[in-house]
């Protein structure tokens, strides 16, 4: 087995993106996650890689547009106004059919907003950003140890079906220290990349990369084929944990840092009699829709608590379809709800319930 | 006896689709013409703008990644960063290299990456029907200074090869035109030392074409190559104004 350390969330970032095999990067600073910089500035340099300060993360994201097209494995990283201006980019991305990591650390918004963490991109990232009918895969971690993990997993998703895989972090946990477990070696699959528009020399006739077709034949078959591919991704890749969910009386759905809290709220709703389950989506595109369905006929209530005015609660609406009361709890600005916020506001959606 | 059509092995057998008497056409082929000689078909990249010419892939018998608008230069120093022994070029108009992709086209010079820029200079937007470009000249009617460029009022023209010469990463920079056949043989001149400037792994270069878009311009072929001579030539001058030194 490999070592175990105790690191901080964006070091871990920068060292799965490493151990999964990505040496080029570009980026541009903003806070919660310029130490993903820090680390990646002295390690890619070393081994051979990339480490480029952009002038922008427009201009960052575009490199990362040029990197994958030359075949390599490349990652990017910012927080939410700086992914605000990389949806051009990304949106470029899914039209050229690109692998790509995007990291975002989320803080608080609109506009400049505020560092602290937040969960307010949440439609952002799952619902578009850029345009055109386009999807990214989003992966929500929850612990030091699923950003490692799901960081590493990314990239092969991206190569895997050609998309840009968001992981989606925030600000609490870039910056939270926890211990983690680092695989030996990592299990790398390597794509070929015949479409890689690497030097025709390579292969004897030459590639063209692009996003733009304007006939309208071809280019609705263009996207009749990203369709299908998403449909693919729905198929195969949806992810989520389930925490207490048999005989629950209410059925909490979270990501990231809130649903850290959550498990500390059933351990208390227990002390008092209350069944608290968890749903914990991980992929937050594709979402899990079928299985969060699967709990409407057993709960009384599904309650959204989330770093944000409300946004994941229309996807939890969606799969419980009007089955069951869905309430929504959240806090924004930076603050995180409490143990005590959470157990009291469970308590009362139950008394509303029972009545 | 049949007529062969020569042209060069790194322009693909097709029609352009660019109106007669425009310069991207020109520069297109000259740009085939160098490829060949430098025998870099293999091993050269190029990154296609938004304008006119955004699917020059059409033609260039080569790997060609199209970018967004003005963001070129970003996406040809991701390619370059992972294949730093390929030669990797943009082709960017002046919408996309002087208005949108400004901060792009600076900042690839300011690093001294080991890239190649053609910027086409025709004094307009082409592609979206003839508005005002930076590069407009005063007095320039276009669909968005109908009355002419006022300078009090639009501002004035960016002299951008100028401004690139200025970063101390931009190895070579001459401005160039086609609009005879002399000027042709100047710039296929300049365009192959750009790209011989890239190989050695100087730095940055770039070649400025002054270039015509007889279809927004509303001139015929044959007059807008004289508007260019009596209209762009006089107020951005031609000749190297980088690297003149330099030999590669
Ligand atoms: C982000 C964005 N804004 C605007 C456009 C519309 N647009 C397409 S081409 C163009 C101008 C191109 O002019 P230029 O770069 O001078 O090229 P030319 O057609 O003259 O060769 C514009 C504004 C676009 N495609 N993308
Ligand atoms: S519109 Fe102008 S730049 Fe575009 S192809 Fe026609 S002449 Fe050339
Ligand atoms: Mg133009």
């Amino acid at each position: 087995m490999g070592e175990k350390v105790l690191m901080k969330g964006n070091d871990v970032i920068a060292e799965a993106c490493i151990r999964a095999g990505c040496l080029h990067y570009f980026g541009y600073p903003i806070t919660p996650q310029t130490e993903i910089s820090h680390y990646l500035s002295k390690r890619l340099p070393e081994l051979g890689g990339t480490f480029l300060q952009a002038e922008s993360e427009i201009a960052a994201i575009n490199m990362v547009y040029g990197a994958s097209s030359a075949g390599a494995r490349v990652m990017t990283s910012s927080s939410s106004p700086g992914i605000s201006l990389k949806q051009e980019g990304i949106s470029y991305i899914a039209g050229a059919e690109l692998p790509a990591v995007v990291i975002n650390v989320v803080r608080c918004g609109p506009g400049l907003g505020g560092i602290l963490p937040g969960q307010c991109d949440y439609f952002q990232a799952t619902k578009g950003g850029g345009h055109g009918d386009y999807r990214n895969i989003v992966l929500a971690p929850n612990s030091v140890q699923e950003l490692y993990e799901l960081t590493v997993k990314s990239f092969d998703l991206a190569d895997k079906y050609r998309m840009l895989c968001m992981v989606m972090a925030d600000g609490s946990m870039g910056q939270m220290m926890e211990a983690v477990q680092f695989k030996d070696e990592e299990d790398i699959q390597v794509y070929d990349k015949p479409w890689a528009t690497n030097g025709m020399g390579c292969r004897g006739h030459s590639n063209f990369i692009t996003s733009v077709n304007v006939n309208p034949d071809e280019l609705e078959k263009v996207n009749l084929r990203l369709q299908a591919k998403y449909r693919e991704v729905e198929k195969n890749e949806i992810r989520y944990e389930e925490i207490n969910c048999e005989n629950a009386d209410i059925m909490v759905v979270s990501y990231g840092t809130t649903s850290r809290i959550m498990k500390n709220v059933i351990k208390e709703a227990k002390k008092i009699g209350i069944n608290v389950g968890l749903f914990r989506p991980i992929t937050l595109w594709p979402y899990p829709y079928e299985a969060l369905a699967k709990h409407t006929d057993k709960v009384k209530a599904f309650l959204s608590v989330e770093l944000s005015a409300g946004q994941m609660i229309e996807d939890v609406r969606l799969a419980v379809n009007g089955k069951s009361n869905c309430y929504f709890y959240g806090r924004m600005g930076g603050h995180i709800p409490s143990q005590k916020e959470l157990l009291d506001e469970i308590i009362r959606i139950l008394e509303k319930e029972d009545k | 006896m049949a007529k062969e059509r020569l042209h060069p092995k790194s322009i693909k057998d097709k029609v352009w689709h660019y109106c007669p008497g425009c310069s991207h056409g020109i520069v297109h082929r000259i740009i085939g013409e160098v490829i060949d000689e430098l025998d870099i078909q293999g091993s050269v990249i190029g990154i296609a703008p938004v304008g006119c010419s955004y699917n020059n892939y059409e033609y260039f018998d080569f790997d060609v990644i199209q970018a967004a608008h003005g963001r070129a230069p970003a996406v040809a120093t991701g390619v370059k960063r992972v294949l730093p022994n390929h030669i990797v070029f943009t082709y960017q108009g002046d919408g996309d290299l002087a208005a949108i992709g400004t901060a792009e086209i600076i900042h690839v010079a300011a690093r001294g990456e080991k890239l190649t820029t053609i910027f086409i200079n025709n004094a307009i937007y082409g592609m979206t029907s003839g508005q005002m470009a930076p590069t407009t000249l005063p007095q320039q009617i276009t669909t968005t200074t109908p009355t002419g460029r006022d300078t009090a009022y639009h501002g004035y023209p960016i002299r951008i090869s100028e401004m690139l010469a200025l970063q101390e990463g931009t190895v070579f920079v001459e401005r160039v035109s086609t609009h005879d056949v002399k000027h042709i043989r100047q710039a296929k001149k300049a365009i192959k030392k750009a790209f011989k400037i890239q190989q050695a792994g100087l730095g940055f270069s770039l070649v400025e074409v002054l270039s015509t878009c007889p279809t927004n311009w509303q001139l015929s072929p044959v007059d807008s190559q004289q508007w260019i001579v009596d209209n762009m030539i006089p107020y951005y001058g031609l000749g190297n104004l980088k690297g003149k030194d330099i030999k590669v």
